[in-house]
């Protein structure tokens, strides 16, 4: 079977994020960019079904700027066979990326969609959702486990007190949780391998989807800072100090 | 101005989270009906109309909304949409997982877990791990909202709504339930304790990470972890706190052998009072840290246990 995997560019999660001073955004000039760890998460998970058989082709989507082409390569290097960016200079909202993402997925025709949970940038965790929704299709998000049988797919998803058992009907979406695996390092022979393989290039327009944002954001701020605290002794001192001043105990 | 809010239960009560999306949905100015949805949740329906500042509790009972099932929510609550201009729920693994859907339907582009509420389209969320603050401002007719829950005080008890029955909706037949794994703990709820103790990699084993159990037990405490703790196996994935796990913010917060990434701080920042036990003079949790020791874990978690008696 035919699966899809989106792959979202991001700041790099150790880098250090800064507020423009203007508030309108936050700095990107010269920070590194990486894959969304939850996207990577994802592509390794189809590379893995494909590996062991039961998937035929991986296409891999990225939506933003020309530069998300190196995130579409890095898929490719992890074993992904076919890339399509959907180039916008302005970055889509959730909605807008699900209408994105219909559009493509109703062209390819995929069996399984396998998304990050969320993204580490702006931390929505929405899009696969709305994918699912706008396509009428099950979901599966926060997932650790899944098992292809025939139609259908067995799922173990994390849930806020442990796990949960569902089976979905395919075609589905699932969203890729921490623990579904972990992602291989990419390889020298295999980056230049991913350079080969073919990446179309389309703008939103040819999609016929309206992308404008609904969210307008009216300013960017750090968050209010801690007051500083103090370094104790030991757990004497500490818990004198806990019933004393803060009061806690 | 009418607001719906999706509540969380467990059939008989409302879980945390709900109280505090009920004090957000407050702020936005209008009547707020609950929606209560489940299998036999007629005892959660009641408890609704007990809080304070709701006006309308719907109930809606019937078998396809056991487990809650991201299709089968939606399709219950856009029966009722459009009678409302807000739409809210805690943004906890159940609201997460359905509101998407909800918005994407109405055609809605998604808030995702406020923290803040500077007007009745205009709101504050977190973003980047916590790191960065966006004030946000809605142009669709109907809000989808999630509620960062530690962000609002829960709304006490007090109120008398009246209690009404909602239709249910046909089961969507696109996935089917089979049960959960509920971690077991005789431990408060960790999006709910008023204290937490947490470990990290520094605990070293699952054994080790046991000597966190006498402390909790002193404490009246929650156990949360780091991801690296989870990661090796230390304790189950339902233990995370961070940008990736939970959201916690108790009145205390004691991290022992956790360094403080910046994904493990996006979870626990806005506790009240944060103490923290790492043997290295450097590590960066001291920097939001109300008290910390510099010292070997296996030193003075024991010593802890015995100075509070
Ligand atoms: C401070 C700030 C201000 C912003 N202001 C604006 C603004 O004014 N207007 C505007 O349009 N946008 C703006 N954005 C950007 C925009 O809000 C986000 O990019 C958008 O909300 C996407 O959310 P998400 O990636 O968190 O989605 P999530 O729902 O968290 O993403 C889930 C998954 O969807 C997939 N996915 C998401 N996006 C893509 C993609 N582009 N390509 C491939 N796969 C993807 C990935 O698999 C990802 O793991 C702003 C962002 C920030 C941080
Ligand atoms: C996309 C992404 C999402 C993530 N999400 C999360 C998340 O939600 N939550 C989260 O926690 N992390 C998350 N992480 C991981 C995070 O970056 C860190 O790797 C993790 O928090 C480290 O856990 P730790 O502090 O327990 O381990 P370490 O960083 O290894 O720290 C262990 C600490 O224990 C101390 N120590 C060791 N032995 C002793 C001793 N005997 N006595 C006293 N102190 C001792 C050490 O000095 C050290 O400071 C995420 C990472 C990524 C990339």
């Amino acid at each position: 079977m035919k699966v899809l995997v989106t792959a979202k560019r991001v700041i790099d999660p150790y880098v250090k994020v800064r507020v423009k001073s203007d508030g309108t955004g936050v700095e990107t000039a010269n920070i590194k960019m990486t894959i969304n760890p939850f996207c990577e998460i994802a592509v390794e998970q189809a590379v893995r079904m494909k590996e062991a058989g039961i998937v035929t082709e991986i296409v891999v989507v990225s939506i933003g700027p020309i530069q998300c082409q190196e995130t579409i390569r890095t898929a490719m290097a992890m074993g992904a066979d076919r890339g399509i960016l959907v180039e916008m200079a302005e970055e889509a909202q959730p909605l807008a990326v699900a209408k994105i993402l219909k559009a493509i997925i109703e062209k390819e025709q995929p069996r399984l969609v396998i998304m990050g949970k969320q993204a580490i940038d702006d931390d929505s965790n929405q899009c696969g959702q709305m994918v699912a929704a706008l396509l009428g299709w099950p979901q599966a998000t926060h997932i650790s486990n899944v098992t292809i049988n025939g139609d259908t797919a067995d799922i173990t998803r994390e849930i806020d007190g442990g796990l949960e058992k569902l089976t979905v009907n395919l075609p589905a979406v699932v969203t890729a949780d921490l623990r579904l695996n972990e992602p291989r390092y990419v390889t020298l022979p295999n980056i230049m391998k991913a350079k080969k393989k073919p990446l179309e290039n389309i703008k939103p327009d040819a999609l016929g989807v309206d992308v404008k944002p609904r969210l307008k954001t009216l300013k960017v701020a750090e968050p209010a800072s801690r007051s500083a605290g103090v370094k104790v002794a030991d757990a004497k001192e500490l818990v004198a100090k806990l019933k004393n001043e803060a009061r806690v105990i | 101005m009418a607001i719906l809010v999706i509540a969380e239960h467990d059939g008989k009560n409302l879980k945390p989270g709900t109280t505090n999306t009920i004090t957000a949905a407050g702020k936005l100015g209008g009547d707020v009906t609950v929606l209560v949805a489940g299998h036999n949740c007629a005892e959660a329906g009641a408890a609704a109309a007990k809080v304070k500042g709701v006006a309308k509790v719907l109930v809606s009972d019937a078998p396809q909304f056991e487990g809650a099932l991201a299709e089968n929510i939606t399709a219950l609550v856009l029966s009722v949409a459009k009678s409302y201009t807000h739409i809210v729920a805690p943004a906890t693994g159940m609201g997460k997982n359905f509101m998407p859907r909800v918005a994407a339907l109405l055609d809605v582009q998604q808030i995702s877990d406020i923290s803040s509420v500077v007007s009745a389209d205009t709101f504050v969320r977190p973003t980047y791990a916590g790191n960065v603050m966006a004030t946000v401002q809605s142009s669709d007719a109907i809000k989808v909202i999630t509620v960062r829950a530690t962000a609002f005080d829960p709304a006490g008890d007090g109120g008398s709504a009246p209690v009404e029955a909602l239709a249910a909706t046909p089961a969507a037949g696109l996935s089917k339930f089979n049960g959960q794994e509920l971690t077991k703990s005789a431990r408060p709820e960790l999006t709910a304790a008023r204290i937490i103790v947490s470990g990290g990699r520094g605990m070293g084993s699952a054994e080790n990470f046991k000597i966190l159990e006498p402390l909790a037990d002193k404490l009246g405490a929650a156990v949360g972890a780091s991801r690296a703790a989870v990661d090796s196996g230390f304790v189950p994935n339902d233990y995370q706190v961070g940008q990736t796990g939970k959201i916690v913010a108790p009145e205390m917060y004691v991290a022992v052998g956790i360094s403080g990434a910046i994904q493990h701080l996006a979870g626990m920042k806005d506790s009240k009072v944060i103490v923290a036990i790492n043997k290295d003079a450097e590590a960066p949790l001291f920097s939001i840290a109300s008290y910390w020791i510099v010292d070997d874990l296996f030193k003075v978690v024991p010593e802890l246990v015995t100075e509070l008696g």
